[in-house]
Parts: structure tokens; sequence; C-alpha cells
């Protein structure tokens, strides 16, 4: 059944004045899930589908379409089209996910409501947060969010990694690419450089004689040297990086004349893609769930260590040793869908089981991977295994190593929207 | 470039399919060495069965296969793409036999059939050689061997008979969909829906025992328990049927 928000406001203002339990009409537990994004989408599906109708499921997401961040590098080396990366939401309607499309705007964890931009409240019985990222304001000195559409992020999907490709596209001939990376802990940690190779990549058929220069905070990165060994194999002479060794902890932006100072040295750019450092998405913040910028969980359930009733997945909650990443967001939003039905319906909870694998394209058929598997602890969500791609292997292994890329990419979207 | 080059490749394969075909009308099909087929069908017999007692495994079992429509055998599931080319009116004759193994996607693009090819023509012809004697008259070979074959791993009669409990399985399965799709359908990752129990339980003792090469199977196998691989075998066999 989708609630659309006309008649949801009119639910909403008809109940009005009963105690928030009187909701509860047809004496169904409530789930509310805030953000239908990896996380989000993956824990609403899961508790609907599992629970069989006895857990009432509303998902609480402003866009109609996602579109995933997840191989939007792909489409800026042109592999993929936008098209394919965006999803909606009716497969999860008609699964009896409650689809409402408006921001959450505030959370009353003593009435147990959640308040909608577009007026009315939900009530609920547990609380999912999955907003994802925001930036952390004054991160990268004369960058701002007002400044997006001259200096894109291009970190959240959609409109962003349009921009960004429309303006890689325009650039003049031998003209400059500049990223400025962001610090840890961010979301993709091989993204900003995955992100590097599919730029190249289009650059060097494009605009050969284009340069790209990195901006980095980091001593070290995610899979460094099998993205330098690519660099040095595929674009030859087309990327330098700028660690914290030549300042590239030191710097400043202008979007309006497009300059990047770093430590002192002016640099102009054709394209600047500022990456800022960033923080939980910002109703973390409202409902008062952070420690810092993350929102602390018990990797048991994914329960906030501020308030049993909230649980935060994916991007936005600091559990342990998981990066930042869709597979991970997707993995933890099981754990919560479980931990959900066995508090809510006396379901059978088995010990927590996580993992995640991220692939990265440097070029064409030449892929790579990082993974590893996780326990909870007490303390924390903590590694158990892992492994990486070796530097030097065959292209065979390589191709085959993309094909699988497409493949989990086909499997993870079917699992979160169904 | 790449992408003409691949192009060009799988043209190339239907083309030799073609030619192939126009040649059989006149030459008769050459003749492998069933003897040397039988060492050959061994990078095979992993998931498909030949023979007495052969029964259907991962992909369907081989007896009576030369003239068979595509995506016929009984009782067994077969992907979309296959039960389409058998309504289209594929007969597996030596010709396309021969294609098929040479590159099973590019005859068939959405086989479930994961299995890279026979590059060496030489391979395929014994092979099918051996294949030829289970179909022209397969009930001459009662004695034959029994596809007996070497297991990847050696496993107890006691794990072997675990019976897996398909709830618990459920569960365990939402790691798996990450990647493996629960409607079966192949993109890069394999199809492990409707797999025979024994198989599933074999191939992740394999993973897990890191005789099977892929890195990231052998990381989520290392963990799984004896009962939590019989589970999955249960839940995924129930799922393809
Ligand atoms: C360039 C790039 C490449 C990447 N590549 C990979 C990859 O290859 N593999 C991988 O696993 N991960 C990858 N990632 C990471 C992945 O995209 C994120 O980790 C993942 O999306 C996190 O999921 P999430 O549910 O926490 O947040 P999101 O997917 O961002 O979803 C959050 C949702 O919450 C909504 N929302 C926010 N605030 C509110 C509010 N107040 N009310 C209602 N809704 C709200 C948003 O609209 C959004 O839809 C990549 C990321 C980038 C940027």
């Amino acid at each position: 059944m989708k609630l659309n928000r006309r008649s949801f406001i009119a639910a909403g203002a008809a109940t009005a004045g009963f105690a928030a339990p009187m909701l509860r009409a047809a004496g169904k537990p409530r789930v509310v899930v805030i953000g239908g994004g990896a996380g989000g989408a993956t824990v609403a599906r899961y508790v609907a589908k599992d629970s069989k109708g006895a857990i009432d499921v509303t998902l609480i997401e402003p866009t109609r379409h996602y579109y995933t961040c997840f191989f939007s590098n792909l489409y800026l080396g042109g592999f993929r089209d936008i098209e394919s990366l965006g999803y909606s939401y009716g497969k999860l309607a008609s699964g009896g996910v409650n689809v409402v499309h408006d921001w959450a705007i505030g959370i009353d964890r003593d009435a147990k409501t959640v308040a909608l931009a577009g007026g009315g409240t939900v009530p609920y019985d547990r609380l999912v947060l999955a907003p994802g990222i925001d930036f952390v304001e004054g991160a990268v000195p004369g960058w701002s969010v007002a400044a997006q559409n001259k200096m894109p992020h291009a970190y959240k999907g959609g409109s962003q990694t349009e921009l960004l490709k429309a303006q890689i596209d325009a650039m003049p001939q031998g003209g400059t690419y500049v990223m400025v990376a962001p610090p840890n802990p961010y979301r993709c940690p091989p993204g900003p450089y995955e992100r590097i190779s599919m730029v190249a990549h289009t650059l060097k058929a494009n605009n050969p004689t284009a340069k790209i220069i990195i901006v980095d905070p980091k001593e070290k990165f995610s899979k460094q040297a099998l993205f330098e060994e690519g660099w040095d194999t595929h674009y030859s002479g087309m990327i330098e990086r700028l660690g914290p060794d030549f300042g590239g902890d030191k710097v400043e932006v202008n979007p309006d004349d497009m300059t990047v100072n770093v430590d002192g040295e002016i640099i102009k750019a054709d394209v600047c893609n500022v990456i800022p450092a960033m923080k939980a998405g910002r109703v973390c913040d409202m409902a008062g769930v952070n420690d810092g910028n993350w929102a602390p969980v018990n990797g048991h359930t994914m329960q906030s260590r501020m308030d049993e009733n909230i649980h935060v997945l994916g991007d936005a909650c600091a559990q342990g040793d998981m990066p930042k990443s869709g597979f991970s967001a997707n993995s933890q939003a099981k754990v919560a869908a479980m931990a959900i039905r066995g508090a809510l319906t006396g379901s059978k909870v088995f010990p927590a089981k996580f993992s995640n694998t991220c692939w990265s394209l440097i070029d064409a058929d030449d892929g790579v991977k990082v993974g590893a598997t996780y326990e909870a602890t007490d303390e924390k969500i903590a590694k158990v295994d892992g492994f990486i791609s070796q530097t030097g292997e065959d292209a065979t292994l390589r191709k085959a190593t993309y094909e699988e890329s497409v493949g989990w990419y086909a499997g993870i979207t079917a699992d979160i929207f169904g | 470039m790449r992408g003409i080059a691949t192009y060009l490749g799988a043209a190339a394969v239907f083309a030799a399919a073609f030619v192939h075909q126009a040649q059989a009308e006149e030459v008769a099909a050459p003749l492998g060495d069933p003897a040397r087929g039988e060492k050959v069908f061994r990078k095979c017999a992993g998931c498909h069965a030949v023979g007495a007692e052969a029964a259907n495994k991962v992909g369907p079992q081989l007896n009576g296969l030369f003239g068979r429509t595509a995506g016929t055998a009984p009782d067994f599931t077969y992907s979309d793409g296959l039960a389409r080319e058998g309504r289209n009116g594929l007969v597996w004759d030596y010709d396309h036999l021969d294609a098929y193994l040479e590159n099973p996607k590019a005859l068939v693009s959405d086989t479930r059939m994961n299995f890279r090819g026979l590059k060496d023509a030489q391979d395929r012809h014994d092979v099918l050689a051996y294949l030829r004697q289970f179909s022209d008259n397969p009930r001459d070979i009662p004695e034959a061997e029994p596809t007996a074959l070497s297991k990847e791993v050696d496993l107890s009669a006691e794990v072997l008979a675990i019976v897996g409990d398909p709830a618990y399985g459920e569960y365990l399965s939402s790691e798996c969909s990450t990647c493996h799709q629960r409607n079966g359908s192949d993109q890069g990752i394999p199809s492990i829906t409707g797999w025979p129990t024994e198989d599933f339980v074999v191939a992740m003792h394999a993973y897990k025992a890191k005789v099977r090469p892929h890195p990231v199977m052998q990381m989520m196998a290392g963990r799984l328990s004896d009962e939590e691989i019989a589970a999955l075998a249960a839940y995924f066999a129930e799922l393809g049927h």
C-alpha cells in the first residue's frame, strides 16, 4: 500500500490529539526508516518482507529517484549511462512498505515521533536513521554547499555527478582537473581514486594533454599500490598527487576565480572537484544521537548508543572497522532488520555477521577489489578476515574482477530496491 | 578498441558455427578420441554427470544429449536463456554443441553455465566423442563407469549427512544475496539457486579449504560452520524450485 502525502497528512490530522500509542490501532508495531538509500531501503524491504505484514513499515525519503553513488565513477569514465544508476521505490511499495516522499525535519525521542517538512508527524516504535552523509562546514576554506555548482563534490548521487561529467567534457584542451580529496573517515575509501582513474580514462581519449592534480590531506589511501601501478601503466604522466608533505592538508579554494591555493601556491583549475570532510546526515544531529560527527552504535543490533529505540545504519554510524560503503550499509541493514523483528515480534535472532567488498575500475577491463568479513563485539564491529587484489595480476583476472563487479552491482541493487 | 575486438571475437564464433553447419552436410563430424575426451570431461564434471546413475547436479545430466532439444532434460530447472533457445528450436547436434562448448555465452548469452569454454578444437572433438557414447545407444552402457569423480574435498559422511535448517539458511543467505541474485540470474556472478544440496556443500567446503580459488568466496565460506553450510545448501536448493 503506497501512502501519498495528501492522504498521509490527512491520516495524521485525523488522529491528532490522541496519545501516540493510540495510533497503533491495528495493534501492529511501527518501524519508521529515514533515508531510502543503500542502508534505509534495504532495512525497510527486509523488515516488511520477513515480518510478513506483522510490522508496519514507513520509509521517509525526499527523492522519487535514487541515483547510486556506486558505479557513478563508471559513468564519469563513459562505461555507464546515468539512467542505469537510477532506482524508484515502486517495488518497495508493492512489497508492503509505506513510502512517504518527504524530508524528516525533527525527531521527538520522548513522544517517539518524526516531524515531516510537509507537515504532520509519524509515530514509531523503532526508528532507523540511514541518512548517509553531509559535509562538515568550513572544512575546505572558501567552499560551502552554496558553491557546489561551481565546484561540485559529486559525492551524493544524481545531478552533482551529471554536473561534474558535463564540466569534464567541457574542459579546454590541455586544461587542469583538480580534486580536493577528503580526510578520513569518509564514504567509500577508494572512491576518490577510482574517480581519478575514470576521469583520466575519459581525458586520455578526448583531451590527452589535460592534467589531473589531487590535493590530498592524507598520507596514504585505500588500494594505493594498485591505483598507483594502474596510473603508471595506463595514464603515464597525467596524474599528480600532492600529499600532506606537499601542503595537501593546507588547501583553500576560490570558486569565483576557480583557483586552488595549496599552502601558498595558486593553481588555476578548469574543473575543481571538492570533496570536503564528512559527517553523519544532519538528521542524526537533530535526533541527538551523534558523538562528534558520527552516531555511535552497538554492533550486535545497530542500535544507537544514545537511544535503544533508534538504530543507525550505513555511512552515518560509527561502528568500528567497516568502511563506509553501500555494501556495508546493506550488510548492516540486514542485521538491524533481524534485531528489529526480534524485538518487536519475538522472531528468532541469530548472531550478527557482516561483510564488505569494494571493487574499483582503473581502466577498461582492469578491475581490482578489497574485502573483509566482520563480527560484532561489545565494543565495536571488528574485522575477522580480509583480502585485497595484488599488483601485477594478469589481464584475464583483472577482466574477470571487473565482470564480477558488474554482477555485484546488479545483485546489490536488486537486494536493496527489490 | 577493446569493445570492437570483443565484438569481432564473438562474431567470429558465430561465423565458425555457421561454417561448421554448412560443412556438416558434406563432411562427417570430425572424429574425436573418446578416451582422451573422458579426461577432458573432468573440467565439466563438477557440474555435469553422465553414464549409468547420472543425475542432475548444478547442470543437467548429459545422457541422451545428442538430438535433445535445448532446455529439456527432465527435472532440471534451466536458465531463461536455455529454455528460450529450446522453444526457438535449438537442438543439440554436433555443431551447436561444438559452438556452445567453445564459448557458452556467445551462443546463449544468458546461460547460467559459468564456464569460459574449451578453446582448443581437439578438446571439444574429444569430449563430444566421449559424450556421444552416452547418447546414441545409452541403454547399451549400463556397466559404463558411473561418473564417480574425485571430489574437490573429502568430506566425512557425518558432514555430508547434516540436514540443514532452511530457516537459518534464509537468514544467512542475506549475506549471499548482496551479490548472488535470488531469482537465479547470472551476470558476472554465478547463480547459486536450485543446486543439489550435496554439490553446494562440497563447493562451499572447497572454498573453505581454499581448494577453490576465489578470494571473496574463500573469505565468506571461511567462517561458516558445517551446520551453516548445510543450512545454506538447504535454503538455496528450495529457492530454485
Ligand atoms: C563516487 C562514489 C563511489 C562509490 N562506490 C562505491 C562502491 O563501488 N561500492 C560501495 O559499496 N559503495 C560505494 N560508494 C559508497 C556508497 O554510495 C555509500 O556508502 C552508501 O550509499 C551509503 O548508504 P547510506 O544508506 O548510508 O546512505 P545513502 O545511500 O546516501 O542514502 C541516504 C538517503 O537518505 C536520504 N535522506 C537524508 N536526509 C534525510 C532526511 N532528513 N529525511 C529523509 N531522507 C533523508 C537521502 O535523500 C538519501 O537518499 C561510493 C560512493 C561514492 C560517492
